[in-house]
């Protein structure tokens, strides 16, 4: 209809209303502190609001929204993962995932295309077979697929069997799916705000104060603020924020690179990966072809790219997709990755009786988020922590019981 | 190409080079607690900043210590460990223990 925008722009609705709140000053008191404006931030702060009654509530941010590693993600949610606690909880996540924007009336552009993963040698189908059974036991869509199905999903995959680690079979888990990663942290913080949640941007936590195993108040660099407790939700900078409490973490950090390509048409609808010549590959809605998941050889608090992971990315990418010799690099970046010694995260009660911890999001960050948002929120509220993440308990190291979760990364396993 | 500087072979392309963690004092092998063990394997002080950390020589198998800088990438010193392992760690008492 040609009158469409005319009558929208004369309408009340226009302009749109601001998604946040406008920064004010800190008030003296939150009964909930969330270090970390990103998605898992914004997205406990929503669920503590909006299904929990629970709106004194600030998030404290650093930088500006979702502008840390939530907007350095690629953005690829799955849940074909290998331990049953693993499976179970991101397969709750992709489910939550695929009702979000209809719980938030905002497009976060969700896009179940699926996700195929790779096998160049017998050993990674055995754990392919493997990992299918896992995952049709709980209720997840994943099967191994032969040479003639994965050319029928992915018609311009270098099928050759000259290549250097020519295709045998793949994964397929047909759950697998993207969404747009800003539009995930806009829409839970604007749920949250529109509830009474307080976003602080550009407020740093500098220092945590400790009173007889409880944390009383956090000092930003806008002044001192009283708290009934805190949530750290600072992914890729977990121990230094957790330092500040006092908290010991199993997490080292490494950079994890990443790199797009300039549009094309569509012509790649699932998402592909490579264990063997470690790159995933997927199109996004807007023709970018996104290349992704070289991490650097040793831990950094830097956020550069490299020459080396440039080559090796390309190099893989162009193993699997001859044709994107001839395109053209856009940008290429990095995200910092909490790495944890068994690939699961760190979620749960602290040694600080109400500090509470969402950390050690390694390269498993963006695909959860809304079930993070769920649980922590509830454990917030009832001070119980929710089954489903009890596994991911920082005590399981001290008690040598890791949930060594080998189908964590999509390049590396 | 970014370079280290291996203290038995000089300055080496950082590819040949395998980083080895953090460098902590070995606690007592007899009086730490299981806690306590558990922390020294898996917690790290994952600092922002200066570190002392181990790396090998993949090539050629040797192990030494690095001070590098973790926000800035840079390696500031190389050194050989016999720096901080000044003399044998002795492991006699701990067989002993275990014999019993």
């Amino acid at each position: 209809m040609p009158f469409g925008l005319l009558k929208y722009g004369l309408s009340s609705q226009y302009p749109a209303k601001h998604h946040f709140t406008p920064s004010k000053d800190l008030k003296k008191h939150y009964d909930v502190v969330i270090i970390g404006g990103g998605g898992h931030g914004a997205a406990i702060a929503y669920n503590l609001a909006k299904y929990h009654g629970i709106t004194n509530v600030a998030i404290l941010e650093k930088a500006y929204l979702g502008g840390g590693n939530t907007a350095r993600n690629t953005a690829v949610i799955r849940s074909n993962y290998l331990t049953e606690s693993g499976v179970k909880f991101y397969s709750e996540s992709v489910k939550l995932y695929n009702n979000l924007s209809n719980e938030f009336n905002y497009n976060v552009m969700m896009e179940n295309r699926g996700q195929l993963t790779l096998a160049h040698s017998d050993a990674a189908i055995r754990s392919f077979r493997w990992r299918a059974e896992v995952n049709q036991h709980m209720g997840v869509r994943s099967e191994l697929v032969d040479r003639q199905t994965i050319s029928e999903l992915v018609p311009n995959l270098n099928m050759s069997e000259d290549s250097r680690y020519p295709i045998l079979a793949g994964l397929w888990h047909a759950d697998g799916a993207t969404a747009r990663h800003d539009a995930v942290a806009w829409g839970y913080a604007k749920g949250a705000c529109d509830r009474g949640v307080e976003l602080h941007q550009l407020t740093e936590v500098e220092d945590i104060e400790i009173t007889s195993g409880r944390v009383t108040a956090v000092k930003t660099n806008r002044g001192k603020v009283e708290c009934g407790c805190v949530v750290q939700a600072v992914a890729g900078a977990s121990s230094i924020v957790a330092k500040k409490a006092g908290i010991p973490l199993p997490i080292h950090c490494y950079p994890l690179q990443a790199m797009v390509t300039q549009p094309y048409k569509p012509i790649l609808t699932p998402h592909v990966s490579s264990p063997q010549v470690h790159v995933y590959v997927h199109q996004t809605s807007r023709g970018e072809f996104v290349i992704g998941g070289g991490s650097d050889p040793y831990p950094l608090y830097n956020t550069r790219a490299t020459l080396d992971q440039r080559e090796s990315l390309s190099a893989a990418a162009m193993e699997l997709f001859p044709f994107l010799s001839q395109a053209r690099l856009l940008r290429q970046w990095a995200g910092t990755t909490d790495m944890t010694p068994d690939y699961s995260p760190i979620m749960g009660l602290s040694p600080v009786e109400n500090y509470y911890l969402d950390a050690g999001w390694g390269t498993w960050g963006f695909k959860a988020t809304p079930i993070c948002g769920v649980t922590m929120a509830e454990l917030v509220a009832t001070k119980k922590v929710p089954e489903i993440i009890r596994p991911f308990e920082l005590e399981r190291f001290y008690r040598f019981e890791q949930i060594n979760e080998a189908g964590a990364t999509a390049a590396s396993h | 190409m970014k370079l280290l500087t291996c203290p038995l072979n000089g300055s080496r392309n950082i590819a040949e080079f395998t980083y080895g963690g953090e460098y902590h004092a070995t606690p007592d092998h007899i009086s730490t607690s299981a806690r306590d063990w558990a922390e020294h394997v898996f917690f790290h002080d994952n600092a922002a900043g200066m570190v002392t950390e181990w790396w090998c020589h993949t090539a050629s198998s040797f192990w030494f210590l690095a001070e590098r800088n973790t926000i800035t990438d840079e390696v500031i010193r190389t050194f050989k460990a016999d720096e901080i392992y000044t003399e044998r760690i002795d492991f006699s008492a701990a067989k002993t223990e275990s014999r019993s």
